[in-house]
């Protein structure tokens, strides 16, 4: 039986790879794709809240997900999007998925 | 403590809807008459929002046999077949439904969004991946989300899409299946199939293919859409549903795949759910048996299909891009949406509104379904009535041409 590690939850992760030039890239490129995807003139913060602060449906969060995968060659699994609540979380996200893809 | 207080938001918007009109998510007809005329306020109205594309839910010798089964049988199985028993009818239709497909095994669920449910989230498990047309219907969501299986998707109708994301999978461990619909529900498009199932297979996944849309429409013997591109034996899993063309209520899979009777046994919205009535089993039965020898009925769908998306487009309004029996307008606003809605229904013509985020455009839609059953003369009433809401609305010009500002 394949034994499957709990995951801390997301905003306790990568705490350590805040500081990396590797997370402020993906960071810079995440909040950047953000902002293509709102048309809410608002600053982008690592507590913005995607859904409610940005206002992004279903339909672009799933489009958000599909435009990162390409960008950085992951797969975003479905369950982990569906935890993702604010920026933080997102970018957190997506640099557990690299880590994991190179590991 | 209020549990119903997170729906405050769906609640506003329902009574903002119930302002303009009817509610286009609680309509009650009073009678029904036929596959094509309901009563609804007391008034004849003629129904484009069935799903009933073959026109069989009236079928003399169906209706025949499924009062003959309630006098035989009884009204109900009081139970699932794993823990009551199957009756001799259940395993005949699981018969007779491998064969029309040409497959070993067929599994017969009580409901369409089961059959979906129990086979998606039975199949893929823990430690497989399930890759999902990212418009597929919300029984695959809700089987994908059962599962233990990550679940990665694909652009809509985008076979390219789908091998860039397989490649990037080429190193996991587990098995991979692909999902995809023959006609999408909402927009009526049709799948690219053959180029889809070649990059599941190049890329060593399975493929299942829900034609729940495409039975009884597509391919020379109504198998579907694999039949019509010819690619049935690169598909693994075919599941469909009664509720359509079939003109009952219920759902199928089939597939060659060895074992396949073991899912039986573990698929628990096949395992905990009570079994289809006898009647029902009856009417399908001979709906199939109509489906399968009957080829006027795809013609008559089709050509119908045709008519109505030909005389709508004509008039200048924006559909989706195939021709098939669901054909859908897609408007602005939702506030224009539900007036028109209502302006048709005042017109005497009933069609399904959608309205964001169920629909895969962020744009509401008037979706209509067409049948064998409407006569010429129906979808020629149908058509005239968008016409006269269109140019009242201003979204189709007096002229005949689009508006300006719908256009743009």
């Amino acid at each position: 039986m394949q034994i499957h590690r709990v995951r801390p939850s997301i905003t306790n992760r990568h705490i350590i790879m805040l500081e990396s030039r590797e997370f402020q890239r993906i960071r810079e490129q995440v909040v950047a794709e953000l902002e293509k995807t709102t048309k809410k003139p608002v600053e982008v913060t690592d507590d913005t809240h995607i859904v409610r602060d940005l206002e992004i449906d279903s339909l672009a969060v799933m489009n958000l997900t599909l435009a990162l995968e390409d960008e950085f060659d992951i797969s975003m699994p479905l369950e982990r999007v569906a935890e993702v609540e604010t920026v933080h979380d997102l970018i957190a996200t997506v640099a557990e998925l690299i880590e994991e893809r190179a590991s | 403590m209020n549990l119903l207080a997170k729906f405050d938001n769906l609640k506003s918007r329902l009574q903002a809807l119930a302002e303009v009109g009817h509610n286009p998510f609680q309509i009650h007809f009073e009678a029904i008459h036929s596959a094509t005329i309901g009563i609804l306020d007391g008034r004849e109205t003629m129904l484009f929002g069935t799903n009933n594309y073959l026109g069989l839910t009236f079928d003399p010798e169906a209706v025949e046999a499924s009062c003959r089964a309630v006098r035989e049988q009884g009204t109900g199985t009081t139970g699932s077949r794993v823990a009551n028993g199957s009756y001799a009818s259940h395993g005949a239709l699981e018969a007779e439904l491998a064969t029309f497909f040409g497959r070993r095994h067929a599994m017969v669920f009580s409901t369409g969004y089961q059959a979906n449910l129990g086979i998606i989230s039975t199949l893929a498990g823990r430690g497989d991946h399930l890759i999902l047309d990212a418009d597929s219907h919300a029984s695959i969501y809700d089987g994908a989300r059962m599962g233990a299986a990550e679940v990665i998707r694909f652009r809509h109708n985008d076979p390219e899409d789908l091998a860039k994301r397989l490649k990037r999978l080429a190193g996991a461990e587990g098995g991979k299946l692909v999902v995809v619909e023959g006609i999408y529900s909402m927009l009526g498009d049709i799948a690219p199939l053959a180029e889809l199932a070649q990059a599941a297979h190049e890329n060593g996944a399975a493929l299942l293919v829900d034609e729940a849309h495409s039975m009884g429409i597509l391919g020379a013997h109504g198998r579907g859409l694999a039949e019509a591109v010819g690619v049935e034996d690169q598909v693994d899993f075919v599941v469909g549903t009664f509720s359509k063309s079939l003109g009952s209520v219920g759902g199928f899979c089939v597939s060659d795949a060895e074992d396949f009777d073991l899912l039986r046994l573990v698929c628990r919205p096949y395992m905990f759910t009570a079994s289809l009535p006898p009647s029902v089993i009856a009417s399908t039965r001979v709906a199939l048996a109509r489906l399968a020898s009957d080829s006027g009925l795809r013609t008559r769908v089709m050509a119908n299909a045709e008519h109505f998306y030909t005389g709508l487009h004509a008039l200048g309004f924006q559909l989706g891009p195939d021709v098939s029996p669901v054909v859908a307008v897609t408007l602005e606003t939702t506030e224009l949406a539900v007036v028109f809605w209502n302006a048709l229904l005042a017109a005497g013509v009933y069609l399904n509104l959608a309205l964001p985020p169920a629909t895969p455009t962020s744009r509401p839609l008037l979706r209509a379904s067409v049948s064998a059953a409407h006569t010429p003369a129906q979808i020629d009433a149908a058509i005239d009535a968008y016409a006269q809401v269109g140019e009242q609305l201003g979204v189709l010009r007096v002229d005949g041409r689009v508006a300006a500002a719908y256009a743009g």
